[in-house]
């Protein structure tokens, strides 16, 4: 790409209004957009079922309350345990070759196909009292089953894939090309680290950071066989909409609406916050 | 000896002995995948010899005995640095803090580098573009900016592997003037298959083929009497030598020779090289005259075919046309033609 030295916008790869999409087939549209209202419909259904009413003191219960400030603050704590563990899995998996590495990555996305009760189960035999680790950690004086500290670690297992393959494959695009050089002009691996490769691929980290929450977020099956469903405790708001759906429908649906506009939240901050031309 | 490399690498085919000495600069010459970076790379640490040494200033790089290694210096503590065909700036740092890069990772302050970083950005003669994003260069002023950060690392060694490689023609040039300005000195190894640049960048020359070497000396003696195929291959450039005018070079038998500017400071009078290929010389059976062009009157010495194309040799120059053309204008030894090629193919240089 080049730009003439007299231009003073950096601007690259932004599509304007003229662009047009050069070989798409006509009929591919007509499955897009019923895939687009098999998203929206629901959503909207779901909508015109709340009690607009009564909304505000449903969502504001103190029931309610808890699970909101519990599943942010779990949620906010895996994705950050999914940073510290999942940055260097990705730069293992995409910059090392060592025999059994392929299978590495396979497993690594296991709990992607896992059905997340199956997880829970698996971290319970783990974690919990007569797990794996569990007695070591009873005589270590910590009990993690039925936490809040088992919430993070069920979310932190199903969302953890995420971050990695959004990252690797960042990682991979990337190329180790910029880190030769780097190396080359007197970086140590660590300086290399931090100044060459996390900038660069920033938007894949924040993406796949963004994916660990929402999935954390969302995260039912594993944290209520692992941590149970214990208010202010364990009792994420999946959880608690889940519950409230046997007695009080409409509670079910206003939290629901409340999930929904969290996530959609979450997503469009991050989406502000990214510069809109790529970092390449 | 600065740089002393004696390495082996079976599975590549690669074996192979150089060595550099201090602020010379050294060319590969060779065909693709004949293990010319395969020699930047064990050098620069990012592959692993089977067998060799790679020893630099005495203090060895690596040492390896059988697929053993036995010594491994990282490369970011080789003090080699490396200029690659693309520019890999990288992107999320402005021109100034790119160059600033390799003190900083020295330890270096941040002013100190950024002066540094400036030093060197004016070298290449780019210290106005010090503040762009690297997004905003060209391809020529991104490679010199990458020219600058190689060097700005104090290297001890400098590897530039085909750096003209991807560059638009028109550019090139003018990178090689700076280059030949900023290796006077350094201790380089340069990779090419374009043997302009190991004309004018290096002392020495050794041609690879099959992961051997399999000619090597001064530049001047290779290409003028190369043994192996590969550098009679690329040899056979024009050249004619002379003396500066202040607007071109002109021959002992009055010929004037106008190429690219070789830049200031030169006093009328000195010795110069005018180089061009044979491919860039059109023939011609009367004069031509308007645009930027060299004419050379001449007689048709021989014709031989060279691939698709017919190398004509005058006494002094050659040229190659297309047989179509060879035939139209009825070349024969004895014919007398013009010879004509544009300045913006000459490449000018001192010496």
């Amino acid at each position: 790409m080049r730009v003439s030295t007299g231009s003073t916008t950096g601007r690259t790869g932004s599509t304007t209004g003229g662009a047009a999409a050069v070989g798409l087939p006509r009929w591919a549209f007509a499955p897009a957009a019923v895939g687009g209202l098999f998203v929206l419909l629901p959503l909207v259904a779901m909508a015109t079922r709340v009690d607009w009413s009564s909304y505000w003191s449903l969502v504001t219960s103190e029931s309610a309350r808890a699970a909101l400030l519990l599943s942010l603050q779990t949620s906010a704590a895996s994705t950050v345990v999914c940073l510290v563990l999942g940055v260097p899995m990705a730069l293992v998996l995409a910059r090392c070759r060592f025999p059994g590495i392929d299978l590495l990555r396979s497993l690594v996305m296991v709990p992607l196909v896992l059905p997340p009760v199956v997880g829970g189960i698996a971290l319970l035999y783990t974690f919990g009292r007569r797990g794996l680790l569990g007695e070591t950690l009873e005589v270590a004086g910590l009990q993690i089953a039925f936490s809040t500290t088992a919430v993070v670690l069920a979310q932190t297992f199903v969302a953890l894939p995420f971050l990695v393959m959004s990252l690797e494959g960042a990682l991979r695009t990337a190329g180790a090309r910029y880190e030769v050089v780097a190396a080359s002009l007197g970086a140590r691996p660590t300086t290399v680290l931090r100044r060459v490769t996390l900038p660069l691929v920033w938007p894949g980290l924040l993406s796949g950071a963004v994916l660990s929450f929402a999935r954390a977020l969302g995260e039912f099956g594993a944290t209520i066989t692992f941590a149970g469903s214990l208010q202010g405790v364990t009792r994420t708001l999946p959880l608690e909409i889940y519950l409230q759906r046997e007695t009080d429908p409409d509670a079910a649906v206003a939290l629901s609406l409340l999930l929904v506009v969290v996530a959609v939240l979450v997503i469009a901050a991050t989406r502000q916050g990214r510069p809109g031309r790529s970092v390449l | 000896m600065t740089l002393a490399f004696a390495a082996a690498l079976p599975a590549r085919g690669f074996d192979v002995e150089l060595d550099v000495a201090e602020g010379r600069t050294l060319a590969l010459l060779g065909p693709n995948g004949a293990g010319k970076s395969t020699a930047l790379g064990i050098t620069a640490g990012t592959l692993r010899p089977h067998d060799g040494h790679v020893t630099l200033d005495g203090r060895p790089l690596v040492r390896a005995e059988d697929g053993r290694t036995r010594t491994w210096v990282p490369p970011h503590a080789r003090q080699v640095a490396l200029l690659a065909q693309e520019p890999l700036l990288f992107p999320h740092l402005s021109v100034r803090q790119n160059v600033a890069f390799g003190p900083r990772s020295q330890g270096a302050a941040r002013r100190a580098a950024d002066a540094a970083a400036d030093r060197r950005l004016a070298q290449v003669g780019l210290a106005h573009l010090a503040d762009r994003p690297p997004s905003t260069l060209s391809g020529g002023q991104a490679q010199r900016v990458a020219v600058a950060r190689a060097l700005a690392a104090e290297p001890r060694l400098l590897l530039l592997d085909e750096p003209m490689a991807a560059l638009d023609v028109d550019v090139t040039p003018e990178l090689r003037q700076t280059l030949k300005h900023l290796l006077a000195g350094q201790t380089a190894i340069i990779t090419t298959h374009d043997v302009l640049d190991a004309l004018l960048l290096a002392d020495e020359v050794a041609v690879i083929e099959d992961g051997r070497v399999v000619e090597r000396g001064p530049t001047p003696q290779v290409l003028s009497r190369p043994r192996s195929a590969f550098a009679a291959r690329i040899a056979g450039l024009n050249l004619l030598t002379g003396v500066w005018t202040g607007g071109g070079v002109r021959t002992p038998a009055g010929e004037m020779v106008h190429g690219h500017d070789p830049g200031d400071g030169l006093a009328a009078g000195a010795p110069m090289t005018a180089v061009f290929r044979p491919a860039a010389v059109s023939v011609y059976l009367d004069e031509r005259h308007g645009s930027p062009r060299n004419t050379f009157r001449g007689t048709v010495r021989s014709l031989e075919p060279r691939g698709d194309l017919v190398r004509v040799r005058t006494d002094h120059l050659a040229a190659d046309v297309t047989p179509q053309a060879a035939a139209e204008l009825s070349l024969t030894p004895g014919t007398r033609v013009w010879l004509s090629v544009k300045a913006a193919e000459v490449d000018v240089y001192p010496g």
